[in-house]
C-alpha cells in the first residue's frame, strides 16, 4: 500500500505556506512609499504588497504583504514579495500571474486565480508610488481587466464571448462563467456586454 | 500526535468488522449460486440483511443493499422520473420537495430531473439549518410525489424533526425519504417510528467498509430499480452482491448496536468541552448548526478573517485531520451550501472548519486540537487583510 501522497501542492509552495517570507506586522503601512490592494473577502481572497523604493534608481528594496486567502493565495503573495525586490519599477509592473506560478513550481488549475491578485496587488502599489510621488504621468491602467475575480474573467474574455455570440448575461455566463461564485460583477457585466454589443453590433 | 477529527466523512474500520472481514475474504462464492459455494455466500448476505433490518426496526424484505448512499439517494429521487404506471402508480404527482443543504448527489439529482421536467421545489432553512415546518406545509399539495429530507447534516450536524414531516407529507399523499446517511449509527433510527417510506444507509460513516450501503423501501411502496438486468436483490438492484462489504457491513451495524447507547453522551461532553475551549480562546468565532438538536460528534465553527484550506493544511502539519466547508479545498469555488443557506456570509463561510469525532475521539486528543488550534488562528490572521482597516470591505472595483 502506498503512504499518505504529498499535497496537491509542489515543495516550493508548501514552503511558502510553512514559512511565509516578508509578512507586513501590525497595520502600520506609513513607512512604506506605495500601497497596494486587490480582491475581496466574499470570494474569498484578498491581497495587499506594500513596497519601499529606491527613489534614485526607481528599485524596489522592500516588499510586504498580508493576504486573506487560501495555501496557495498565501505562497504566491510570499514568492511574489521575494521576486520583486532588487527589480525595477518597470520591471515589477510586468511580473505575470505565470512567473509567479512557475516560481511555485506550478499551480493545480482550479488554484491559479488564487495567485492572480497578487501580481495585481504589487502593480496597485507601484501605481501608488507613482502618484504619490508626483508621477501621475507614469501610472499604467491596467490594460486588461479582471472583471469577475472570482473566475478570473476579463474585459477581453466577455468581448470574445460577446463576438463569438453571447448576447445576453446569461449566455455570458454559459460560456464564460462569470458572476457564477459571488455575483458582485453583474452590474460591471452587463454594462459591458452592452458595451461591446454596441460596439461590433450596433445593437 | 496524530488526530482524525473527520468521521462525518469517513471513520475507520471498527476492529471487530476488519476481523469479521479478513474472515470473510475466504468466502467467494456468488450468493445468486446453488451450490455449496454459493449457499455460503447467500447465507451470510441474508443474515446480513437481517442485522441490518433489525437495526433500523425494518423487515428484511424492506433492505436493499446498494453501493453508497448516493446511489441509495439516486434511485429514490430518480424513481419519480419513471414514467411507467408500474412504478408510481400517481405518477399525475410531479413535483419534488427537497432542502437546501442536502448531500450533493440528492441536491445535483434533483437538479438532472428538474431538466428532465419534474418541478423541483427546495425548502429553506433558518440559522440553524432547521427546515421551516410552515413553508412544508405550503407547499405540499396533490401534485407531490416525493419529500426527501436530511435526517442529520453531514456539515451542520442539525438533526430534522422526520416523524412529523413525514406525518404531514403522508396526509398529503406523497412518499417520505430521509437520507440518514449521517444520523443511523448516531442517533437512534426507527423506521417504524419516523415514518418513512425510504432510508438511506451508508456503512462506511459507522465504521464499516467502503462502497457499500442499505436502501429502506418499505412493503408495499412502488419502486424502480435505478440498475437493472439482474435478479439480484429481488430485482430491485442488479450487479453481484459486495458479499465482503455487506458482511462488514452488519458486522459495522451490530457494534453500534452494542457501543452506540453509551457513545452519544460521551461524545457530547467532548463537543462540549471543544466549544468551550474554542469560544474561550479565540475570538471572533461563530458556531454554526443547532445548539441542541444535532449530531454530538460535529461542531461547526466560522473564524473571521481567515480562509478554510489555510486552517486545514496548518492543522494537517500538525497531524489534525479537519474538513472545511470553504471550498477552496476541494476545487470549487462557491462556499458551503449549507452555511449559505443557513445564512452564514460568504466571507464567513469561506473560514468554516467542521470537527467530527467519533467512538475512538478522546479528551486528550481534543485538548491537543484546543492547544494547537488558536496559535493557527493567531498565525493566519496575523498575515490577513480581514483584520487591517479597511479590509474587510475594499474591493479591487
Amino acid at each position: 500500500m502506498l503512504q499518505a501522497g504529498e499535497w496537491a501542492y509542489s515543495e516550493t509552495l508548501k514552503e511558502h505556506f510553512m514559512n511565509p517570507k516578508n509578512i507586513l506586522q501590525g497595520e502600520n503601512t506609513d513607512d512604506f512609499d506605495g500601497v497596494g490592494m486587490e480582491g475581496n473577502l466574499q470570494c474569498g481572497d484578498q491581497m495587499m504588497v506594500v513596497i519601499k523604493v529606491d527613489r534614485e534608481r526607481d528599485i524596489i528594496t522592500d516588499c510586504q504583504w498580508k493576504t486573506y486567502g487560501c495555501a496557495s493565495a498565501i505562497a504566491s503573495t510570499s514568492v511574489l514579495s521575494e521576486m520583486v525586490k532588487g527589480r525595477t519599477l518597470d520591471a515589477a509592473f510586468h511580473i505575470s500571474p505565470k512567473e509567479v506560478a512557475q516560481e511555485l513550481g506550478g499551480l493545480p488549475d482550479h488554484k491559479i486565480h488564487c495567485s492572480v491578485l497578487g501580481d495585481k496587488a504589487l502593480r496597485a502599489a507601484i501605481n501608488n508610488y507613482y502618484t504619490r510621488t508626483g508621477q501621475e504621468d507614469k501610472v499604467k491602467q491596467e490594460q486588461v481587466k479582471v472583471v469577475c475575480q472570482c473566475m478570473n474573467i476579463t474585459d477581453h474574455d466577455i468581448e470574445d464571448a460577446v463576438l463569438e455570440g453571447a448576447r445576453t448575461y446569461f449566455e455570458l455566463q454559459e460560456r464564460t462563467k462569470c458572476g457564477t461564485v459571488c455575483g458582485q460583477c453583474k452590474d460591471e457585466t452587463e454594462l459591458l456586454l452592452a458595451k461591446f454589443k454596441h460596439l461590433h453590433f450596433g445593437i | 500526535m496524530k488526530v482524525y477529527f473527520d468521521h462525518n466523512a469517513t471513520t475507520p474500520l471498527h476492529p471487530e468488522v476488519k476481523k469479521e472481514m479478513i474472515a470473510g475474504m475466504e468466502m467467494f462464492g456468488n450468493p445468486s449460486s446453488m451450490h455449496a459455494y454459493g449457499r455460503e455466500a447467500r447465507a451470510n448476505v441474508e443474515h446480513a440483511r437481517r442485522q441490518v433490518a433489525d437495526f433500523i426496526g425494518a423487515k428484511e424484505n424492506e433492505i436493499i443493499f446498494v453501493g453508497s448512499g448516493s446511489e441509495a439517494n439516486n434511485t429514490v429521487l430518480s424513481l419519480f422520473v419513471c414514467a411507467s404506471s408500474q412504478c408510481i402508480p400517481g405518477s399525475r404527482r410531479s413535483t419534488i420537495i427537497t432542502t437546501k443543504i442536502e448531500h450533493p448527489c440528492v441536491l445535483e439529482t434533483a437538479e438532472c430531473l428538474a431538466h428532465r421536467g419534474v418541478k423541483v421545489k427546495y425548502l429553506d432553512v433558518d440559522r440553524y439549518g432547521t427546515i421551516d415546518l410552515d413553508q412544508l406545509a405550503g407547499l405540499l399539495n396533490d401534485n407531490v410525489g416525493l419529500v426527501s429530507v436530511m435526517m442529520a447534516n453531514n456539515e451542520i450536524g442539525t438533526l430534522q424533526d422526520i416523524e412529523t414531516i413525514t406525518r404531514m407529507v403522508h396526509e398529503s399523499g406523497a412518499y417520505m425519504h430521509t437520507d440518514a446517511v449521517q444520523a443511523v449509527g448516531k442517533v437512534p433510527v426507527d423506521v417504524r417510528k419516523l415514518g418513512v417510506d425510504f432510508l438511506t444507509i451508508s456503512a462506511h460513516k459507522i465504521y464499516g467498509p467502503k462502497g457499500v450501503g442499505a436502501l429502506f423501501v418499505k412493503q408495499g411502496i412502488p419502486y424502480c430499480p435505478l440498475i437493472r438486468g439482474g435478479h439480484q436483490e429481488r430485482g430491485r438492484r442488479a450487479g453481484t452482491e459486495n458479499t465482503l462489504g455487506i458482511l462488514g457491513m452488519a458486522r459495522a451495524v451490530e457494534m453500534r448496536m452494542v457501543e452506540m447507547p453509551e457513545e452519544e453522551e460521551r461524545l457530547l461532553a467532548l463537543k462540549q468541552v471543544l466549544q468551550k475551549g474554542i469560544e474561550e480562546r479565540i475570538d471572533d468565532i461563530s458556531i454554526n448548526g443547532h445548539p441542541t438538536d444535532s449530531l454530538a460528534s460535529t461542531l461547526n465553527v466560522s473564524f473571521t478573517g481567515v480562509e478554510g484550506e489555510a486552517i486545514l493544511l496548518y492543522l494537517d502539519l500538525e497531524g489534525i485531520a479537519v474538513s472545511t466547508g470553504s471550498a477552496c479545498a476541494s476545487g470549487s469555488l462557491d462556499p458551503s451550501h449549507v452555511l449559505l443557506a443557513t445564512g452564514v456570509d460568504a466571507e464567513l463561510a469561506h473560514g468554516s472548519i467542521r470537527f467530527s469525532m467519533g467512538r475512538e475521539t478522546t479528551l486528550q486528543e481534543v485538548e491537543y486540537l484546543l492547544d494547537v488550534l488558536p496559535k493557527i488562528i493567531k498565525q493566519i490572521r496575523n498575515m490577513s487583510t480581514a483584520y487591517i482597516k479597511g479590509g474587510l470591505h475594499a474591493t479591487s472595483r
